[in-house]
């Protein structure tokens, strides 16, 4: 369904990533895993346009859609939960979860109950600023805002960053339930276990490379250790 | 007492005035970080556009001004789409030099287009009428109509801003542009809608402009001042603020007056002055930046 080929990407002068080919098929969920730098971000940001990248380095269904605008990326269902959740500040939770329906693919499931009832704890905090959330809360709405969208492909960046197992089990329980809607997931996750728990298969990043890649139970901890931090 | 009392009174209804000149460089700046440098200008641009709807139809200025706001509010929309958004980014000089170029051409095609003539919008018997208070005290109904048009257009850009879905991608853009393009959000487009929201703000800051006193083509950058100091008395970002801001200018200038008619202008500046000393981000600073 969404594929790249040879996806590279470039901040000024200084190279990100050094020709990505990756695959992400309907229904599968995909974790991407690497030391920090490795340009997990910038994969997912060059798929949601908002690194330039020529047309045919990003496809969908076969469609090359790459350096298209950010916004007609999320109209065509690809919806990114950005690392660090990137909360609108000067909006309620319930106003961040609207601005998710600006990009809304047509069709679809969710709306602002369905979320509410995917997080009941937003619904509670509707109206509270969405600073004045917890890490955790702050994540979910960041989440729920990117389904507004109705996305077909959801390209979560690090939604476990800096929340307590808990909190990160609650989360990652809402998986299924997305993947039932008939969202795809694309994950990056710096913690390793986590990522082999939930994914199909993983991508290992490495200095803008893919290091390794295959299904969590062909792959041994040696290989996985020599593709995260290299030799 | 009573000339206090009615010098207070000319203070307030005068800010009025300012805070309409201000309220539309306020909502720019706000959501777009573009400070700009023609915004004097537009002002008077559109008081030339009012002018010519009225003389050359025969409209009594309101009318007219209901009609020049739609055409005023395209321009706004044409001139962010196809230029300034051209010259946003992340630095700061290249909305500087085009607006303060923008300046220089709005003035000299004025010039080009309407001589140096003083001209002046006429308001027939509103011009002079009042409203006796009692106790020797009277209100002009024009500088009257003035403070309710600027509270009314601050109620109009806050509910558009708080209560509407074009308000909410506002704020969101304002926030954050790059996620708020992630959310579906066309930022050029919204841009473009808020220079076209502000030039009709801009349209009733021209009415009363051009009815209250005379106006040429050269006298745009004194009310881009007078929009700027009100703008930041009350907080950049902060609406409400904007108009408190224009009061205090204009209370300032009123009591200077008073005091001395040459001191007004100086005034004001010295209570905008005064203020950005004591309060340097304003007095309704938002919280968030
Ligand atoms: N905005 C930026 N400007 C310049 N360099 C950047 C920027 N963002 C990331 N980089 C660089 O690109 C590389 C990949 O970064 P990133 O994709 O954020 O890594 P990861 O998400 O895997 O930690 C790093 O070397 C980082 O320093
Ligand atoms: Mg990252």
């Amino acid at each position: 369904m969404l594929e790249t080929r040879g996806l590279t990407a470039f901040y000024g002068d200084f190279q990100a990533l050094y020709g990505i080919d990756a695959l992400l098929a309907a229904g599968e969920t995909v974790a991407i895993i690497g030391a920090n730098g490795a340009g997990k971000s910038t994969f997912l940001k060059a798929i949601a346009g908002l690194l330039p990248s020529p047309p045919d380095a990003v496809r969908l269904d076969g469609v090359a859609i790459g350096g298209l605008a950010p916004a007609k990326v999320t109209r065509l269902g690809i919806s990114l939960v950005p690392e660090g959740r990137k909360l609108f500040p000067s909006l309620t939770v319930e106003e961040n979860l609207l601005i998710g329906t600006y990009g809304r693919a047509p069709g679809g499931h969710w709306n602002l109950a369905r979320v509410y009832a995917l997080f009941p704890v937003l619904a509670e905090r509707r109206h509270a600023p969405s600073t004045a959330l917890s890490g955790g809360q702050q994540q979910m709405a960041a989440i729920g805002r990117a389904l507004m969208a109705n996305p077909r492909i959801l390209l979560c960046d690090e939604i476990s960053l800096g929340l307590a197992p808990i909190v990160i089990r609650d989360i990652y329980n809402t998986v299924p339930a997305i993947k039932a809607e008939g969202a795809s997931v694309l994950l990056v996750e710096q913690d390793i276990v986590q990522a082999m728990a939930v994914a199909d298969r993983v991508y290992c990043f490495q200095e803008g490379r893919v290091s390794l890649a295959g299904r969590p139970s062909e792959l041994t901890r040696e290989q996985i250790h020599t593709a995260y931090f290299g030799t | 007492m009573t000339v206090w009392l009615d010098t207070l009174l000319q203070g307030i209804m005068l800010g009025g005035l300012y805070a309409l000149f201000a309220a539309g460089l306020s909502l720019i700046f706000g959501i777009m970080r573009l400070v700009n440098l023609a915004h004097g200008d537009l002002i008077v641009l559109a008081a030339f556009v009012v002018l010519v709807v009225t003389s050359a139809l025969g409209l009594d200025p309101f009318l007219a001004a209901l009609l020049s706001a739609p055409i005023l509010f395209a321009f706004g929309y044409a001139l962010q789409y196809l230029l300034l958004n051209r010259t946003l980014g992340r630095d700061i000089l290249p909305p500087l030099l085009v607006t303060f170029g923008l300046s220089i051409i709005v003035q000299n095609g004025l010039l080009e287009a309407f001589s140096a003539d003083s001209r002046r919008i006429g308001a027939g018997a509103l011009e002079t009428q009042s409203l006796p208070l009692g106790g020797g005290l009277a209100v002009g109904v024009m500088p009257l109509l003035t403070l309710a048009s600027a509270v009314l257009a601050i109620l109009a850009l806050n509910f558009l801003f708080y209560r509407t879905s074009i308000g909410r991608a506002f704020r969101a853009t304002s926030d954050d542009p790059e996620t708020a393009q992630l959310m579906g959000i066309d930022n050029r487009r919204i841009f473009a809608l808020a220079m076209g929201v502000a030039m009709t703000v801009v349209t009733v800051a021209a009415l009363y402009l051009g009815m209250r006193a005379n106006f040429d083509p050269t006298i745009g950058p004194a009310r881009l001042i007078y929009a700027f100091e009100a703008v930041i008395i009350g907080g950049l970002g902060s609406l409400w603020g904007t108009l408190a801001g224009g009061i205090i200018i204009g209370l300032a200038q009123a009591i200077g007056a008073r005091i001395d008619p040459e001191w007004q202008i100086l005034a004001g500046h010295v209570a905008f002055l005064v203020v950005l000393v004591l309060k340097p981000r304003g007095l309704f600073p938002r919280a968030v930046d």
